[in-house]
């Protein structure tokens, strides 16, 4: 009840603040209702889910991908420059004896135009405190025992850099279409929390 | 000297907690948040990184305790006010 009376209270916040700034000319609802337009149908781990595809299909989009991801996504027609500041991007590749997972210890920088917005427990202060320090034990708890000869790299994003993984293509796959392929890529499998 | 946003390698904040199934906005109110903030980026209003300064120099205590998306609104209201203040000082 009290979480309500909370929630409620800050909506009447927003709205005054809202007002605030549509008043001064600051903002315009029109261009707040296509902002969350954009987000919401434009930004979705679908996109992240296309590229791993490709990567797996095409061994010289990986090289290109791996080599310079920002110069290869407008292959598959995405790009990292849609947002408010053109991002620099690295796919790192999991490998039998190496896995890579992402974080933004700071705070919650994240590939949105590839992924979509984060989920809460990637900005939660309990994943960005854990996963650098105990990232064997943090990734148990998601469910993904790795292999103690195994070796993990964790990606701290930044405001300039981001990063998303490219997960290893499942085994038995071989007969499947790049659009196939890319049901089978799940957002954790991007972030590095999941295997496929 | 480090701030209360950097947490890296700190110890006790318990468990990840996962939502199943979770949206991506809680409440309208967030994503009208969300949706303010790049608005004011887009127009120039302040920068990226004015505004990730506004939620990193929170008081620690209030940090914690608001949800994501509150720091994005203690942001957004602080800089906006702060723009308020500059302009009737005659700064610009």
């Amino acid at each position: 009840m009290s979480g309500e009376h909370t929630s409620s209270a800050v909506a009447a916040r927003v709205r005054r603040l809202e007002e605030r700034l549509i008043g001064e000319g600051l903002v315009t609802d029109g261009e707040l209702d296509a902002v969350l337009t954009a987000v919401l149908e434009g930004a979705s781990p679908l996109n992240g889910a296309r590229v791993v595809a490709r990567a797996w299909s095409d061994a010289g989009f990986r090289e290109r991908l791996l080599a310079d991801a920002n110069a290869a996504l407008p292959e598959v027609g995405l790009s990292m420059a849609g947002g408010l500041q053109e991002q620099r991007l690295k796919v790192v590749a999991n490998t039998a004896g190496h896995h890579n997972v992402l974080v933004c210890t700071l705070c919650s920088c994240y590939p949105v135009a590839l992924l979509g917005p984060s989920p809460s427990w990637y900005k939660s202060e309990a994943y960005r405190s854990r996963v650098v320090r105990e990232p064997r034990a943090v990734l148990a708890e998601f469910g993904l025992e790795l292999p103690d000869g195994q070796e993990i790299t964790v990606w701290d994003s930044s405001a300039e850099s981001r990063y998303m993984v490219l997960p290893r293509r499942p085994a038995g796959t071989g007969d499947l279409t790049e659009e196939q392929l890319a049901e089978l890529v799940t957002r954790e499998g991007l972030i590095g929390t999941a295997a496929l | 000297m480090s701030r209360v946003n950097d947490v890296g390698g700190q110890t006790g904040f318990g468990p990840v907690v996962v939502e199943e199934d979770e949206p991506v906005f809680h409440a309208d109110w967030e994503a009208r948040v969300y949706a303010l903030n790049i608005a004011l980026v887009r127009r120039g209003v302040y920068t990226l990184d004015e505004f990730r300064d506004a939620i990193e120099r929170m008081p620690p205590q209030a940090y914690l305790a608001a949800s994501y998306y509150e720091r994005w609104l203690h942001a957004i209201e602080v800089l906006t006010a702060e723009r308020g203040d500059a302009e009737r000082g005659g700064d610009e």
